[in-house]
């Protein structure tokens, strides 16, 4: 049991899950929003962005009911993300763990490394620390696509009050143009991520809710691909490639 | 050790999500309970943010929605005020003032008149710009002598029962007008006439067209969309 490690603190175990309950109900309301208008131009305006322009997401998509409920979702819950997000993004910073997700030099050699071998190019799984340079670019990308979502919320919910940071987005139209699209590329990145830890490493549910994790069996010792060595037997891999725990 | 700590984990993981569940479906008291707790907080922040130095900036070149600005009422057909009826159109100004009035719409032209290019913010989510003429609400406030005891003011209509009722700093706002002249031109029924409340600080549903009563009054009185479910407030 010397392969045993414990992986994620569990601040970052607990402010990931409030965001899974948090993005959730905030995308469903904010869908549901969008529905009552599924379109960037107003009515009689042209958007020639959105090839889907006029039509709306489907209704088990969204949250809320109706306009009115979602709306009371999306101010409600606004502050859990918001709170939460700040908690993590404080603890990243001040314990360290910043370094496991901020890109380094090397890092896009590391990433088209990783494709060849998903893509079977390459025979065997790149060295890592606690993420490959795939999954540190996502969850890079995240939090920043989080700041955009944020902003760009306050621009269309308060384009009067804080109208200086609506004019960062241009004007109201393109706030909620940008605000949309933070929210898809978001639960992309999500959706990706959820796939990869079904597809790739189980392993890694335990470490995100008891902090646990087998190096024996991570990606790297079973060579897995997605769908590949997805339950290997447990290997011996060098004590040094994992990050110590902070 | 581990394991109980596991067991721990998953426990609370368990109860936690099983307390968002109730909260979300098995119980909707509850959570109603909860987003109403959260308007309330809400409404305080935007009053705390709410600056009268904060304008609604639209640049002159602009280009103004025109004929495609969107037309809404709540009546089965457009409310056209009945002279016969109903005599001279006026707006009363009343309540916590200390000089009611009630002005036809001549009257209301000879006060000093605002125009004024700003959006209108939809709940729905689109916003339109229009060059809108009228009338401060303030100057409104200021003729009638309204006292200290007005802390809001409810906007009526002859649009069925539509009303919506303001906090007084937002109708205070100096962009905040009781217009009866939209891009140049007097209104027209379709966008409210003889004369609607305009502002580019409270979401469209807050501003009553149609427009019989400006009434001050020390609490506040709901409103048409209001009382069904959408906030109060209403703020940009």
């Amino acid at each position: 049991m010397a392969t045993l490690v414990k992986r994620n603190h569990w601040v970052i175990r607990l402010t990931h899950w409030v965001n899974v309950v948090a993005i959730v109900i905030m995308a469903g309301s904010g869908m549901r929003i969008f529905n009552a208008h599924p379109a960037f131009a107003r009515p009689g305006e042209h958007f020639p962005l959105n090839p889907w322009e006029g039509r709306p997401i489907p209704e088990w998509l969204t949250f809320g009911g109706w306009l009115a409920g979602a709306r009371h979702w999306h101010f409600a819950m606004m502050w859990l993300l918001v709170a939460n997000g700040l908690v993590y993004l404080a603890f990243l910073f001040f314990h360290g763990e910043w370094r496991d997700i901020v890109p380094r030099r090397g890092d896009a050699r590391d990433a088209w490394e990783m494709l060849k071998f998903y893509l079977f190019v390459r025979r065997d799984h790149p060295a890592q620390a606690k993420h490959n340079a795939l999954q540190k670019s996502a969850y890079f990308a995240m939090p920043i696509l989080g700041v955009i979502i944020v902003l760009s919320g306050l621009a269309i919910w308060k384009p009067l009050t804080l109208g200086f940071i609506t004019r960062l987005f241009v004007n109201y139209k393109w706030a909620r143009f940008v605000h949309f699209v933070a929210m898809a590329l978001l639960l992309l990145l999500a959706l990706v991520h959820v796939f990869m830890v079904f597809a790739v490493d189980p392993y890694s549910l335990r470490a995100i809710v008891t902090g646990w994790y087998d190096r024996a069996r991570s990606p790297e010792a079973r060579n897995a691909r997605p769908f590949y060595h997805l339950f290997g037997p447990a290997r011996e891999v060098p004590a040094e490639r994992e990050v110590p725990p902070v | 050790m581990s394991m109980d700590r596991r067991r721990f984990i998953t426990i609370s993981a368990a109860s936690l999500s099983g307390a968002l569940l109730a909260a979300c479906n098995a119980n909707p008291d509850r959570a109603q309970k909860l987003l109403a707790l959260a308007e309330r907080g809400n409404r305080r922040v935007e009053e705390g943010l709410f600056r009268h130095t904060a304008m609604n900036h639209v640049s002159p070149s602009a280009p103004i929605a025109g004929a495609s600005f969107p037309k809404y009422r709540i009546s089965k057909t457009v409310p056209i005020w009945d002279t016969a009826a109903r005599g001279v159109w006026r707006l009363e100004v009343s309540g916590a003032v200390r000089r009611p009035l009630a002005l036809t719409l001549d009257d209301l032209m000879k006060l000093p008149r605002i125009t004024q290019k700003v959006d209108h913010f939809c709940v729905e989510g689109w916003n339109a710009r229009a060059t809108w003429s009228g009338v401060r609400v303030s100057d409104l406030a200021r003729a009638a002598q309204a006292t200290d005891d007005a802390h809001y003011v409810d906007f009526t209509s002859f649009d069925d029962d539509y009303h919506e009722s303001w906090d007084m700093a937002s109708a205070m706002h100096p962009q905040t007008l009781v217009a009866y002249g939209m891009d140049g031109y007097l209104l027209t029924p379709a966008h409210g006439a003889p004369a609607r409340l305009h502002s580019p600080v409270k979401l469209g549903y807050k501003n009553t067209k149609y427009l019989t009563k400006v009434v001050f009054m020390p609490k506040q009185n709901g409103g048409y969309w209001s009382d069904q479910g959408y906030e109060w407030y209403g703020g940009t």
